[in-house]
């Protein structure tokens, strides 16, 4: 079994952490991985991608060819669209609907429709869960536990296992908040 | 025994240099190679062997450090980005000529495509220049094991060897298998031998010579390591790849052999000549897969002659320019099939941008101001984050090239003439390339104003330390610029009069001024304070 996934957002919303949780999640599961992050100067707010490849068998590529994507993972709405060449035809996409307002003139109208004409997608109000729930800093794994369910290779047990392991450094406060994220995202992806 | 850990490619060239007993790694940091010196700050493997591990103030005096700890006889590590390359050139080029004692080896870091840079300059063009050994890997895995190859064909052949990686391979990470054992590596004796190490031209002739006539001995150690790899597809239909470094991944991805392709990967060079020649009398067309510049297959077109069925990057079936990529590779196999989805229309570009409260924000709003009554002013820039000036909102700056370039071309432009000719510059550039450029200025008494904005840190490359924090007035002072011209801001909007005020008064003095606006960095103070909380945190549970 393969799973490409792209995650995509702005530079400061936490993909890189989407990234590790799931990195730990398949190496403890014996899977092999390659994850393409994006470091350097386009970290400054701008838009940032990283690619993630799952699989049992060997992986080559690094980059995630074009059309092979199972999930966009992103955590704005328009980085979510930016990537859609990478999606497989019955892929899915997964995103925060809250743009991310640091650019001119947001195309928010082309935004709202294009998920819109999509098939496979799941829209998530990140910032209104965050704020409902006083979980500012664990948008990101909430996005995560919406996903959960699609990510298949991987059980959501096995991704809260590796939350644990990820954020135990930072104190159990900072664990259990992002557990109380991934299952609010967990609760809701399951509704959909 | 063995472990698993998922590294970057940086972090895997990194625990392999620590596998390999380097008693030093000399680096300034520089997207994508910053992550290996970072990783072995870290580890702790560095405190207890007393590894040498601090930030260099640039790549050539990371270069010539390293040199001396080969000399000494031990095992050093130089990691710079590519165009960090052109910096450190002197004593890379040069340090071909003495050789090495203790094994020495050069990382150098290209970024195809600029994701971060100013240019793709291929870094395997120096080695060939230099005519040392050059690895590629095409792994995580691989960078791992050739790091301790490379150190092992260092000491053997008596040469430095460069280790070229780019950006993919660098900033991707994979489960490597690493050994716990730390084997031991013996110290060699300090070198005594002033005819290699006394680059006068009676000794440098010889060493030329030498050097020279060692170069088929390299080439038959390229076709003859662990990492070169002839695969004759099964369903061979006479047509052949041969690639190197992450080109060799797209070309599996491909699943190339299955399609009948013959694929030769090469992973050091000097280029083997021989093994070429017989992979081409197998094929009848080969295709090169390289991630770079044509390096590889200029060569392999020397090698074949004219007349021979090559393609590649020069000939159009792969792009000339740019990061390769797997889709690139299925194109030219003839392989490629169109994505479903499209980009819808209306989808804009996000550029990256300066942070929400950057003291630079400041320095900016503060300089356009007082220039709107400058109109035939200039405003040289440099390298670093405060580069993203030249984007809206502020459009504030007119050059950036190299480092360092900002004083200088800033001077020579004041020299013919230009008026006001402002520098802007940040700490960590400064100390890498800007003191020489503003001596100069100080000797011709030029007429510029250098601003060089002080966040106490190395910003862009995500917070390193900065070799002259707490020193830049003393420095200005020390080359000569008078002591009422070295003025200290702190950008913040509310001083703003005071800023503008200040670069107004040092723009009408007919000489060479200093301001230095200095306040830390938004993320560099983010991160402290994220420390600091989760550190109380972690108290609390305890």
């Amino acid at each position: 079994m393969k799973k490409d996934i792209i995650l995509s957002g702005v530079g400061g919303q936490g993909i890189l952490s989407i990234a590790t949780i799931i990195g730990d999640a398949a190496t403890r599961a014996g899977l092999n991985l390659k994850q393409a992050e994006v470091h350097g100067m386009s970290q400054r707010g701008g838009e940032v991608e990283s690619g993630l490849r799952l699989s049992d068998t060997e992986i080559h590529s690094d980059l995630v060819p074009l059309g092979s994507a199972d999930l966009i993972l992103s955590m704005e709405p328009m980085e979510a669209l930016r990537y859609l060449p990478f999606l497989q035809k019955e892929g899915y996409v997964i995103t925060s609907s809250s743009p991310f307002l640091n650019i001119a003139a947001y195309p928010e109208e082309v935004v709202r429709r294009a998920l819109a004409g999509l098939e496979h997608v799941i829209t998530v109000d990140l910032d209104q869960i965050i704020r409902e729930h006083s979980i500012p800093k664990s948008a990101n794994v909430l996005l995560l536990g919406v996903a959960a369910e699609f990510i298949g290779i991987l059980t959501p047990e096995q991704l809260e296992e590796s939350i644990r392991n990820i954020f135990s450094p930072k104190g159990e406060a900072v664990v259990e908040m992002n557990i109380k994220a991934f299952k609010l995202g967990r609760e809701y992806g399951k509704r959909q | 025994m063995q472990q698993i850990k998922l590294l970057l490619g940086d972090e895997a060239i990194a625990e392999g240099a620590l596998q390999s007993g380097i008693k030093g790694v000399y680096a300034y940091p520089g997207t994508p190679s910053t992550e290996i010196t970072e990783y072995i700050q870290h580890s702790l493997l560095s405190e207890e062997n007393g590894i040498h591990c601090t930030w260099s103030s640039n790549e050539k005096t990371a270069m010539e450090a390293a040199l001396g700890m080969s000399y000494a006889g031990c095992r050093s590590l130089v990691c710079m980005k590519h165009v960090g390359m052109n910096v450190a050139a002197d004593a890379f080029v040069n340090a071909a000529m003495t050789g090495a004692n203790g094994g020495l080896v050069v990382v150098a870091a290209d970024d195809p495509s600029m994701h971060s840079s100013q240019n793709e300059q291929d870094s395997r063009f120096y080695g060939k220049f230099a005519m040392i050994p050059v690895l590629e890997p095409s792994t995580q895995q691989e960078a791992y094991e050739m790091v301790q190859y490379a150190f092992t064909l260092s000491e053997q052949e008596k040469l430095p060897v460069l280790l070229r990686i780019t950006t993919r391979l660098a900033h991707s990470r994979a489960a490597v298998n690493i050994r716990t054992e730390r084997p031991d590596i013996a110290r060699k004796t300090v070198a005594d031998d002033p005819s290699s190490w006394v680059l006068l031209p009676a000794n440098a002739k010889k060493k030329n010579m030498a050097l020279t006539a060692k170069q088929s001995h390299l080439e038959r150690l390229s076709g003859e390591n662990a990492f070169f790899k002839l695969t004759l597809s099964e369903q061979g239909n006479g047509k052949g790849i041969i690639t190197c470094g992450t080109g060799y991944n797209y070309v599996m991805e491909n699943k190339a052999l299955e399609a009948g392709f013959h694929v030769l990967k090469i992973a050091q060079y000097p280029v083997p000549e021989e093994k070429v020649k017989d992979f081409a009398a197998q094929c009848t067309e080969i295709l090169v897969v390289e991630d770079g510049q044509p390096f590889l297959e200029e060569q392999v077109r020397s090698i074949v002659g004219g007349g021979y069925p090559l393609r590649g990057r020069l000939t159009g079936e792969l792009p000339r320019t740019g990061e390769l990529n797997p889709d690139h590779v299925a194109t030219a196999l003839g392989m490629k099939s169109a994505p479903f989805f499209k980009i819808p229309d209306g989808i804009v570009p996000r550029p990256p941008a300066l942070c929400q409260g950057c003291g630079h924000r400041d320095v900016y709003i503060a300089l356009n101001k007082v220039l709107a009554d400058y109109p035939a002013s200039k405003v040289f820039a440099d390298i670093g984050c405060y580069t993203l000036g030249a984007l809206p909102p502020f459009c504030a700056i007119d050059t950036c090239v190299d480092m360092g370039a900002s004083i200088t071309m800033a001077k020579g432009a004041a020299d013919a003439g230009l008026f006001p000719a402002v520098a802007v510059i940040g700490d960590s550039t400064f100390t890498h390339s800007g003191m020489t450029g503003l001596l100069d200025a100080v000797n011709d008494h030029s007429n510029i104003t250098v601003i060089i904005s002080d966040n106490l840190t190395t910003a862009m490359t995500g917070g390193q330390d900065s070799a002259g924090t707490n020193k830049f007035e003393a420095i200005c002072l020390a080359l000569g610029v008078e002591k009422e011209h070295v003025k200290v801001v702190v950008p913040l909007p509310k001083n703003m009069d005071e800023i503008t005020a200040t670069i107004r008064k040092e723009i009408e003095y007919q000489g060479v001024s200093v301001i230095i606006p200095r306040r830390e960095c938004m993320q560099t103070l983010a991160r402290k304070k994220r420390k600091a909380l989760s550190k109380r945190n972690q108290e609390g549970t305890k």
